[in-house]
């Protein structure tokens, strides 16, 4: 009885322990070792050698999305990151309806991409949506098929994730903003220092491990978008809006390729991995301080 | 005479500043409703008036027959039942699993936090990372594993799912909360004679308000906008309703009834949205927990 | 000899390869009022968590009333603990927080009640029963806490620093409570503090603590008197002993103490009290506290003239700066005494109370 009592943190622990041990690091490496077989339909487990990833590098449609991820990941994280710091510092400036305005900028995340995708898919819409009004109000000639254009559509993807990831970069940053120890911001005024001085010189600065974070969060939400995508524009016209989570997908239930969709996630895993891991790294150790 | 007019221009320019400020900022909050507000509109026209009309116009004659049809209607793929029977299936999924995996959390942060034992922040370190990783690694096995429990495509299969992966998080949550409560807390009770589950019931839970609307709604949330998880594991009478509104609106049949995508689309934000706006506070404080430091 | 109501015995403590508590020896007897006292990270704190039985020892015994204990769960051996922060359960009123441990343990209700009532009379807390610890001050937080404690009417009374959190005032005002219960009680307490002042006003036994070793154990008199080394000697009494480093040398009567006193000069005293085994000449580090070097009053007492560096007026006494033996040494004057920093005065040095150290080992000679 004793020895229960003395063990119960422990047993109550392995439960979770145990299925992340399993569900988590036993599938990463499963799905690694299949990337390492001739899988089609059904896996096989004989070790074949590096091929699924020679495929998958010579891919064209791979290329596609690997490069769609570059664009995509490098214009969704900056100009999120510039409107939410824009917004949080107007916010900042002792806003009356600083509460209501807070949550109009937040509400999208609240929503599924899905959601998201469909109402921008219709927004973009060539023909009845944006096109149609700013042609109505004059501009005959203006064109915005952006969604249904191969080389443009990946910028509607970027148009739809900033309008919904912005606000939480907002928050992060408003947070981040406000923590600013005040004597510091009162010393500077006094020095003479001007406002946009002090967000410069002295706020700014001292954000940077909020910048950190953002930058951690939207990178995992870049790297892992897949709803927004099949919902927007289901990864075309053709496969030119793919992203790696879209051909994994492809890959594993529509294609029959399993070894093709393991080599292919076993990549995004590294990315992230590579990303996250100093990151965690650091955070867990300045935490037991 | 000089002083008091630059005084007064200097007043001027910050009253034009202000103004600005304030034109910036509403500018701003068009951009974030523009859409919301073209879900609404769009769903309240008819087909006729969408064609013809202005994205943003407000409709001529406001008609609600698109929400009928959204909600039981619409097709799905090969049935044509609407948005209905997918919105309790999101209800059965997301209700269980945030309760199940909230409750593990708490107690996995309480055993994390306050009953530290060797590898016990290993442990905390390998849940976090969970967190992180891009679902994409575990879809095949799962699809495999979740077929040899003989719960694939089921209901109980997405809960089961949406629990093991939600661990991470729920755990970070409560692990973070606990932590601020002091380690002599429990060493008093120890000394009273509590034990581990006494301990537990007696003096967290009661504390534990805060984090758990923090937890059930951030959950219910991720749980309820999923998507990945819904269209990989589920079948045609099982899917969440974001599969559902997927397929409304990429469907390839007949013609594309829009005002009946958007009024789809907003049931299926309707829960969220509102327990967003009713809770917003809690749900901020979920999404900045463990991002800022300090 | 009455049997000792705790006896730690060759108790040693390791967390994972650091020695945290080396050989640890220590009994009192009931009605004892015991403390550890130390600077931080002596293990004070570890050693009276071990006697709670919150911490796990590595070896050795401790005995609580003649049982074994290493073992035994916290709730098992009869004890009761008072915490630095107080520890009150945050979200139950102050009669429950008292009631929950015999709760826990199925104590009769009738018979929760009748504690209940005794404690909170006890320690007039009576108005306070239904109101939560966040409504308290930090007085009233501490009485609670130590009426937890009472409830249990235990062997064993453990005190975690209890003070440590109070402002300066309620702190002297506590403390006396404390000495109070412990008369009126009879009870036997171990108490953990860093401050020496409230280890020499209420201790019956002092536990001197660094590094995990015990220095000395002894009366408040003993451990102010004859300290057994120099960390003791320095630790304990404030403001501290000064500690001047000197030569020794017999002589026919009694033994002859040099000092240095810049610019060459040798201030020599004599101590006609200590023992002449200190033997021939030799380097030794002299204790003497503040008190001992004071205004000459006409005793035969040794009188030397020293500069005066630093003056500082405390309000009952005086306290002089001056240099010797290459280190400042405090002086405690009486406090009309009439001196400005950079003067001269005649200070005399009484060397009945001496101690005498070895530079190196810093162990007490005499």
């Amino acid at each position: 009885m004793e020895w229960l009592q003395r063990h119960m943190p422990k047993m109550v622990l392995a439960p979770s322990f145990f299925a992340v041990l399993l569900f988590v690091y036993g599938f990463i490496a499963w799905t690694a070792y299949v990337s390492f077989t001739r899988s089609r339909l059904l896996p096989k487990y004989e070790i074949e050698g590096v091929i699924q990833y020679e495929r998958l590098f010579e891919s064209p449609r791979w290329e596609v999305a690997i490069t769609n991820l570059a664009i995509f990941g490098i214009l969704f994280i900056g100009i999120a990151m510039i409107l939410g710091l824009l917004l949080a510092i107007l916010l900042d400036q002792k806003i009356r309806t600083e509460g209501a305005l807070r949550t109009i900028y937040l509400y999208p995340m609240a929503l599924s991409f899905i959601v998201t995708g469909t109402a921008w898919k219709w927004i973009l819409n060539p023909g009845l949506g944006i096109e149609a009004v700013v042609k109505d109000m004059g501009w005959e000639s203006f064109e915005f098929d952006w969604l249904t254009d191969p080389d443009m559509a990946i910028y509607t993807v970027v148009i739809a994730g900033v309008w919904q990831s912005s606000g939480f970069v907002m928050a992060l940053f408003l947070a981040g903003l406000r923590s600013v120890d005040e004597e510091i911001i009162r010393a500077a005024m006094v020095d003479g220092v001007s406002t946009a001085r002090i967000y410069r010189s002295i706020i700014i600065p001292s954000m940077a491990p909020i910048f950190m974070s953002a930058l951690i969060v939207l990178s995992h939400l870049a790297i892992k978008s897949f709803d927004l995508v099949i919902a927007l524009t289901g990864g075309g016209p053709g496969y030119a809006t793919d992203l790696p989570a879209t051909y994994m997908y492809a890959m594993a239930f529509s294609r029959g390729d399993l070894g093709q969709a393991a080599s292919s996630a076993t990549v995004m895993m590294m990315v992230v991995v590579a990303i996250i891991v100093p990151y965690l790294y650091s955070e867990l150790r300045t935490r037991r301080d | 005479m000089t002083d008091t007019s630059t005084q007064r221009t200097g007043d001027f320019k910050n009253a034009l500043l202000r103004a600005g400020l304030y034109a910036m900022l509403i500018l701003f909050a068009l951009y974030y409703l523009m859409p919301l507000f073209v879900m609404l509109v769009t769903s309240l026209k008819s087909l006729d008036e969408i064609r013809t009309g202005s994205l943003l116009g407000l409709p001529r004659d406001v008609d609600f027959s698109a929400w009928g049809k959204a909600w039981s209607g619409a097709c799905t793929g090969v049935q044509c039942e609407g948005l209905r029977p997918y919105f309790w299936n999101s209800v059965l999924i997301a209700v269980p699993a945030v309760l199940i995996s909230t409750f593990l959390g708490a107690m996995n942060g309480y055993v994390i936090s306050q009953w530290h034992f060797k590898g016990s922040n290993m442990i905390f370190a390998l849940l976090l990372f969970g967190c992180f990783i891009p679902f994409q690694v575990i879809l095949l096995p799962m699809a495999i594993m979740l077929g040899k429990m003989k719960i694939a495509g089921t209901i109980s299969g997405l809960i089961f799912v949406h629990v093991i992966y939600g661990l991470g998080f729920t755990t970070l949550f409560f692990r973070n909360y606990y932590i601020t409560i002091p380690v002599e807390l429990v060493k008093a009770a120890k000394v009273d004679g509590a034990g581990f589950f006494r301990i537990f019931w007696s003096i967290f839970v009661p504390l534990s308000a805060p984090i758990v609307v923090v937890t059930v709604i951030w959950q219910f949330t991720q749980i309820w906008n999923d998507f990945l998880f819904g269209v990989s594991f589920s079948q045609a009478g099982t899917q969440p309703i974001t599969v559902a509104l997927n397929n409304i609106v990429n469907s390839t049949t007949g013609v594309k009834e829009y005002n009946v995508d958007m009024a789809a689309a907003i049931i299926a934000a309707l829960p969220t949205l509102l327990v967003y706006v009713v809770a917003g506070k809690y749900f901020i404080r979920g999404l900045t927990a463990g991002s800022v430091k300090g | 000899m009455s049997k000792p109501i705790l006896s730690i015995e060759n108790l040693y403590k390791n967390y994972g390869a650091t020695e945290v508590l080396k050989d640890i020896n220590v009994a009192i007897q009931p009605g004892d009022f015991l403390v550890l006292v130390g600077p931080s990270g002596c293990g004070k704190s570890t050693l009276l968590n071990c006697i709670a039985g919150l911490e796990e020892v590595t070896a050795g015994a401790i005995n609580i009333g003649a049982r074994n204990m290493v073992g035994v769960p916290p709730k098992d051996r009869d004890i009761a603990m008072v915490f630095q922060s107080y520890a009150l359960y945050p979200t139950m009123t102050v009669g429950k927080n008292i009631t929950f441990g015999m709760k826990v343990r199925k104590v009769d209700a009738e018979v929760q009640a009748r504690k209940l009532a005794e404690v909170s009379k006890l320690l007039q807390i009576e108005p306070l029963l239904n109101r939560k610890p966040g409504q308290l001050s930090g007085g009233q937080r501490q009485r609670v806490a130590m009426g937890r404690a009472l409830v249990r009417d235990p062997q064993l009374f453990l005190f975690d620093e209890p003070l440590s959190n109070l402002d300066a005032k309620l702190r002297v005002e506590m403390r006396t409570e404390i000495k109070q219960l412990h008369t009126n009680l009879n009870a036997s307490i171990v108490y953990v503090t860093h401050d020496q002042i409230e280890a020499m006003t209420l201790a019956t036994q002092i536990v001197v603590m660094k590094d995990g070793i015990v220095q000395q154990i002894g009366t408040p008199a003993e451990i102010y008197n004859t300290p057994a080394n120099m960390f003791v000697a320095d630790f304990m009494g404030s403001p501290s002993m000064n500690l001047i480093p000197a030569q020794v040398e017999s002589s026919d009567n009694g033994m002859q103490v040099h000092l240095e006193r810049g610019s060459g000069e040798r201030l020599t005293l004599r101590d006609t009290g200590t023992l002449q085994e200190l033997g021939s000449a030799r380097e030794v580090l002299i204790g003497l506290r503040p008190e001992n070097i004071t205004n000459p009053n006409g005793d035969a007492a040794q009188i030397a003239h020293c500069h005066v560096d630093v003056v500082e007026p405390a309000g009952s006494d005086t306290f002089i700066s001056t240099k010797l033996g290459g280190k400042s040494i405090t002086a405690r004057m009486r406090a009309d005494t009439k001196v400005t920093a950079g003067e001269g005065i005649d200070l005399a040095f009484d060397l009945s109370k001496a101690s005498y150290f070895d530079p190196a080992s810093g162990a007490r000679l005499n």
